[in-house]
């Protein structure tokens, strides 16, 4: 509220003082209870992903064609496979597998996302064409989009995660897009273009900071989605090689004997779904947080 | 209201369905084109196959020239989508049927599956939501929240071996897998579809739970509502009668949106309990990497989905009349 009607950006030393919340810390975790639980149960994982060779685990891929199909017991604390294999030694090592590609494809997703929703939002001749193209691949359910591009390509962890992030990508463009066209229409946007401001430089200062919170939830959102669709592809044969112990891999494994032994397909299961609603629980403490307008949208 | 003109009214329809279904058309070229790549950039050589094992170069290259595939990416799509046009989605690499045969075979048991599973999830969620909503802060409300993040973090497969593992294992009150055609009977029918339904509305339930429940909150602060209190109706008919038709534009629009999960979670459900759908068609194609069926599939299916979100903008102005258009 300039006095002469002139707005001036505050200068980003300004703008990162407001944030640097070192009291509010304590504050901030009593209320943010899902925060809290998410993020530990999420770190106790990737602690357990990390460090699973120290944690009394066996070679998860040494094969024991006598010992197969054994019941947990103090030897093979979570049982073994139909090969034999230590599904403890799987099952911890597998952490790894989930845990990479919804981090990668969260990562990916958000930056290739965020790149095309700015130039959509910005360039105005080519948001019709982008949109469009966002409409059409998003108008293919994304376990659709992954399983199709597996089926093309070799089998890898690589893949699965460059097949996924496709499938990520319309629906953060799309968001970042929508940010972009409500934030150009604020006043202090025009303040800033009208004192001189060159766009790159809107874009970092004004556009961007205020896509992070908005990205961020997004973005856990995705780590969740992307190790659902990892587990479904390596389960149906389509994802992870085989021979990589991932919780896909683990299940598809013991799914023909999910009858009589059904440990096999229980223990990864549950480790999938703890760290889905690990994740989960962190975004929705996220949106809380960082985002209370969309909270209180969903 | 009947000065509103009812002959103009039904034209200004006409023109919003016709500029919405106007709107699908580049939606559906964009979903063949990328369909049309997967197949055009798929690995290996379909003259070579077709032509057979003791075929010579020669031979290759007479049906590459016959079946048209020396010329450009765009000759060829073209000439994909006037068969596409035609209903002719091409023939399985594996089986030699055609496509769209093998699609027809395979549709009931899924088609059963997605309208059973939307029934119980509109039926379950809808007033769950909204019991949510208005015992908004206490238990009940944090209960049902509860459910609902379960249910987004609990992966359909999970859901679907753990119920078939107690209901039908152990307790043995309903088949463990399979499907019984409907023209067997209603009852031997659903009793095959009972666990499939439930473990792929799971999550399904917690989307339009989550959404009702939002939608509702905001509905139920505004002032009509205080001013139905205030005139004594009974909660029923405030609840169910005034709120939900405001509240009903966002619920229509994620029952929309997550159709997308019931067709990836088909694909999934119907391999766990072994239902002979287009899902199970799928896995069976992928394993097989029998393009055209994949492809096929993939169509009808991103089809299915931008058909079933055309209806639903249709939907909005019968649901909400103030909807401009």
């Amino acid at each position: 509220m300039g006095s002469e009607g002139v707005f001036v950006a505050p200068t980003l030393k300004d703008v990162l003082k407001q944030h640097k919340a070192h009291g509010r810390f304590i504050t901030f975790i009593m209320n943010n209870p899902t925060i809290v639980i998410g993020g530990g149960l999420l770190l106790i994982l990737v602690l357990m992903a990390t460090f699973a060779p120290y944690l009394g685990t066996l070679d998860p891929t040494a094969v024991a064609p006598a010992r197969r199909t054994r019941a947990p017991s103090i030897q093979n604390w979570f049982g073994t496979d139909p090969l034999g294999r230590d599904l403890y030694s799987r099952v911890l090592y597998g952490a790894r597998v989930s845990l990479t590609v919804g981090f990668c494809v969260a990562t990916l997703a958000s930056f290739i996302g965020l790149a095309i929703g700015l130039v959509a939002g910005f360039v105005q001749w080519i948001d019709n064409t982008i949109m469009r193209v966002m409409d059409g691949m998003m108008s293919i359910p994304p376990i659709l989009v992954a399983i199709a591009l597996m089926a093309v390509t070799r089998g890898s962890v690589s893949n699965v995660v460059i097949a996924i992030t496709i499938a990520e990508i319309p629906r953060v463009s799309r968001l970042v897009r929508g940010i972009v066209l409500t934030l150009r229409e604020q006043p202090f946007i025009d303040g800033a273009i009208v004192s001189g401001t060159r766009t790159p430089m809107v874009i970092l200062r004004h556009i961007l900071p205020n896509t992070l919170a908005p990205l961020t939830v997004q973005a856990t959102f995705i780590c969740a989605s992307a190790m659902i669709v990892e587990s479904i592809l390596s389960f149906i044969g389509a994802g992870t090689p085989s021979h990589i112990p991932s919780w896909g891999n683990i299940m598809s494994d013991g799914r023909a004997l999910w009858q009589v032994k059904p440990y096999i397909v229980f223990f990864p299961a549950v480790f999938l779904s703890i760290t889905v609603l690990a994740v989960n629980m962190l975004g929705d403490g996220l949106r809380d947080a960082l985002d209370p307008r969309m909270a209180k949208k969903i | 209201m009947a000065k509103n003109g009812t002959p103009f009214r039904v034209v200004g329809l006409l023109k919003y369905i016709l500029r919405r279904v106007l709107a699908a058309i580049p939606v559906m070229a964009v979903v063949s084109l990328f369909v049309f790549s997967l197949l055009f950039f798929a690995p290996g050589d379909p003259a070579a196959l077709i032509a057979g094992d003791q075929a010579t170069p020669d031979d290759i290259e007479r049906v590459r020239t016959r079946l048209g595939l020396d010329r450009s990416f765009f000759t060829q799509f073209g000439d994909w989508l006037w068969r596409l046009a035609h209903g002719d989605l091409g023939n399985s690499l594996f089986t030699s049927l055609p496509v769209r045969e093998m699609i027809a075979q395979r549709i009931e048991p899924t088609l059963s599956l997605m309208t059973l599973t939307l029934t119980l999830a509109v039926l379950t969620a809808v007033p769950l939501g909204v019991i949510a909503a208005w015992q908004v802060g206490t238990w009940i409300d944090r209960l049902i929240m509860v459910i609902a993040v379960f249910g987004f973090s609990v992966p359909g497969f999970v859901v679907g071996y753990a119920s078939a593992y107690i209901f039908a294992l152990e307790l043995d009150w309903l088949p463990v897998q399979g499907y019984s055609s409907l023209s067997t009977g209603i009852w031997p029918w659903f009793k095959n579809l009972i666990l499939p339904t439930v473990s792929l509305g799971f999550v399904y339930i917690a989307l339009i739970t989550r959404i009702t429940r939002a939608s509702m909150l905001e509905v139920l602060q505004q002032d009509y509502v205080r001013t139905a209190k205030a005139k004594g109706l009974g909660l029923g008919s405030i609840l169910f009668i005034h709120a939900i038709k405001n509240a009903a534009v966002p619920i229509v629009t994620v029952i929309g949106i997550g159709f997308a999960l019931l067709i990836g979670g088909a694909v999934v459900t119907e391999s766990v309990f072994a239902v002979p759908g287009l899902g199970r068609l799928t896995v069976e194609a992928i394993l097989r990497r029998d393009f055209p069926v994949i492809q096929g599939v993939v169509l009808m299916f991103s089809f299915a989905y931008v058909l079933v979100n055309l209806g639903i903008d249709i939907l909005y102005i019968l649901i909400d009349p103030r909807i401009r258009y």
